[in-house]
């Protein structure tokens, strides 16, 4: 069973995402990332591909970015970093990135790597949900991957209804008209965009991303949605750690259970 | 209100927005806002709703009479149009064959750029938008676009590059003249592809008040088609004032240089399916082809996607795009409109690369032989004279995109080589 599938049919709810860029901030953090984060408590684990060019991501991310790119990151070394990381895991993985670096991979031989690596899905913000339908649905669905898309809060309803027959996996519900790492704190406009999206009952599970960096906006998400995705925030934490591995603990705690750190 | 008694329009002033729609050229985008298999739009969802109103709307709103009143009042009496065809007699005849060059430079604000910039603020104010956002590279878009808003009073930020900032000083000045705001692009190569991404990422950041002026024909559809369309005025004037000159609309050849390739869309519009019209367009190769210092294109690019359409540019293996260089801040861009690279890609334009010393060059032999200083852009174009065959009795139209007063610092620079 895809292991996606498998944590939303035993987890319901608080689930946390969080999203780190592969090869940052060192080159072969990859695996202690990934397996610190498990211990820690994490469900899900989206790996971003760095990118010279991440439109839809703010400056921490784009930041990180250079700097994993920087460090020599490239997609084929992270199939292989994800491979040997997935001999001692099974948590959930994602992989978000930007449509380009799939395509000069060539779309088919990527997506059949995801699913040979045991990558369980993929978040490719600037791939049309059109695109996907006609070219690349069937081969998902044969490899056994699993797609997300991105709704915001001028997604029209007739559009929403579409992506979630579309999607599998979840829907990434992005939580204001925002890049990530743009805005903090949640506000009552969020709020009832966030009661109308719960109201319209959704097939697929939905996560609740950008703007989520503490406690309070993940519990906050966490009362719309079957959890939330954090990216940013973490990031800002790995840029100001020396000991990678207790600050990535200190940070999970202080999002799920900040009474626990204090 | 714009067009006053005593001004009427020409048959032929009239319809290079509203016939176009009757052109169903093979070259021209298709209804899902492909050329060939380039275009698209590769957007994340945040921007679908911006995207996705602007497609269902700009030809409708383009098209309308009222719409069309406006914008031709306003090329004719405020940027100047229509810009003369020129007969370049002394080019000519070194050249030893027939060349007319289309003034662009001769518009307010001194290149093609404005043509595009009337025509979208026009239609953002006609879709309620209160806000203006743009990208600059050498600053013309800017500076453009910092104008139009200045005449409709309406709030505009132009993001240029850090780097470009220093290099392009007195547009810098001008936009801020104009009442701009200038908001530096400092992400990675802090050049114009970031300014762009961070021109994106503010109309992620603003959906509903504002709208975002792209200045070439690139971006997400329906972009390149809209840009083009609104430059296409520059071709719809070849065809008639080439009539009047020689009795014949259709050139030999059409030469524009390209970036991302608006003033290039412009002046091959209206003669896309002229078969026996040929279209050259002009890339910078900066130090040269094989110099590792170069932007061009359709020689170093491969397929892939730049900020939201198919097209060709110069990225690595992995697809991470690559900061092009050429000696001219307007040619830079490392991809080009999806519409040139499907002309390219199918063999209906010709390509020709040209580099920092060819132009300046050319720069040199225009200024001296007809007393004109072209932008260094659109010196790329007439540098290409050198290296495309020709006949005797061709006629050759040149399209003189901008003029060369941002470029005359550089220009001083090189003045005891090509003086």
């Amino acid at each position: 069973m895809n292991r996606l599938d498998n944590l939303f049919a035993t987890k319901k709810k608080d689930i946390l995402n969080v999203y780190f860029t592969a090869g940052h901030p060192n080159l072969n953090d990859t695996e202690d990332i990934i397996l610190t984060l498990e211990a820690a408590g994490v469900d899900l684990i989206e790996l971003g591909m760095p990118y010279s060019d991440p439109m839809a991501d703010g400056p921490t991310i784009q930041d990180s970015s250079t700097v994993a790119l920087k460090n020599g990151m490239n997609v084929e070394l992270l199939f292989e970093q994800v491979k040997s990381v997935r001999e001692k895991t099974q948590i959930p993985l994602i992989m978000m990135g930007y449509f380009n670096q799939v395509m000069q991979f060539g779309e088919e031989r990527f997506f059949r790597k995801c699913a040979e690596v045991g990558v369980d899905g993929l978040i490719l913000p600037d791939l049309p949900v059109y695109v996907f339908e006609e070219k690349y649905k069937a081969l998902f669905e044969a490899l056994g991957l699993r797609i997300s898309f991105l709704i915001s809060p001028q997604t029209s309803e007739e559009r929403i209804r579409q992506i979630d027959d579309l999607a599998k996996g979840f829907i990434y519900m992005v939580s204001s008209s925002s890049i990530t790492g743009a805005k903090s704190g949640i506000s009552d406009e969020q709020m009832a965009y966030f009661n109308r999206i719960n109201e319209m009952q959704l097939k697929n599970p939905r996560l609740i991303g950008f703007g989520i960096s503490d406690h309070a906006t993940y519990s906050t998400a966490c009362q719309f949605s079957s959890g939330a995705i954090i990216g940013s925030a973490f990031i800002r934490t790995l840029d100001k750690a020396t000991d990678l591995k207790a600050a990535i603990k200190g940070f999970v705690d202080m999002v799920r259970e900040p009474e626990k750190v204090a | 209100m714009l067009l006053e008694a005593g001004y009427t329009l020409k048959a032929h002033q009239l319809n290079y927005m509203t016939a176009t729609p009757t052109v169903k050229s093979a070259y021209a985008v298709d209804n899902r806002g492909y050329y060939g298999e380039f275009g698209g739009a590769f957007i994340p969802e945040m921007l679908h709703p911006n995207i996705e109103e602007l497609r269902n709307v700009y030809l409708e709103i383009s098209q309308e009479a009222g719409f069309q009143k406006e914008f031709q009042g306003l090329l004719k009496d405020y940027v100047g149009r229509p810009t003369p065809l020129y007969y370049a007699k002394r080019l000519s005849k070194h050249y030893k064959t027939n060349i007319y060059l289309k003034r662009e430079d001769l518009n307010h604000t001194g290149a093609h750029k404005v043509n595009n910039t009337i025509g979208q603020i026009l239609l953002a104010k006609r879709l309620g938008k209160k806000r203006i956002i743009a990208e600059t590279g050498a600053g013309q878009h800017g500076v453009a676009t910092a104008t139009v808003c200045a005449l409709m009073g309406m709030p505009c930020i132009v993001y240029m590059g850090a780097i470009d900032i220093k290099r392009q000083a007195p547009n810098v000045s001008r936009m801020k003249m104009l009442g701009a705001e200038v908001r530096p692009a400092l992400s990675g190569s802090q050049t114009l592809k970031d300014a762009t991404n961070e021109a994106i990422r503010d109309w992620i950041n603003n959906p509903a008040d504002t709208h975002y002026i792209i200045g070439s024909a690139i971006g997400p559809h329906p972009y390149p088609d809209m840009v083009t369309r609104f430059q296409s005025v520059i071709s719809e004037e070849i065809k008639w004032q080439l009539k009047e000159q020689t009795g014949k609309e259709n050139p030999d050849a059409l030469i524009a240089c390209i970036g991302g390739g608006s003033n290039a869309a412009g002046t091959f519009y209206h003669y896309l399916d002229e078969l026996d019209v040929r279209l050259i367009a002009v890339e910078a190769a900066g130090l040269g082809i094989n110099s590792g210092e170069s932007a061009a294109t359709s020689v170093l690019g491969t397929k892939g996607i730049i900020h939201g359409c198919r097209t060709l540019l110069m990225q690595t293996k992995d697809g991470q795009i690559v900061e092009p260089y050429s000696i001219s801040a307007g040619l830079d861009y490392p991809g080009i409109g999806p519409m040139h690279a499907h002309l390219i890609d199918t063999g209906r334009a010709e390509a020709v690369s040209i580099t920092d010393d060819d132009a300046l060059k050319a720069a040199y032999f225009l200024t001296r032989t007809e007393g004109i200083i072209p932008a260094l852009e659109s010196a790329h174009a007439f540098a290409a004279l050198d290296y495309i065959k020709y006949k005797e009795d061709d006629v050759i139209v040149i399209n003189l995109s901008g003029r060369g007063d941002k470029d005359l610092s550089t220009f001083i620079e090189h003045i005891e080589k090509y003086g």
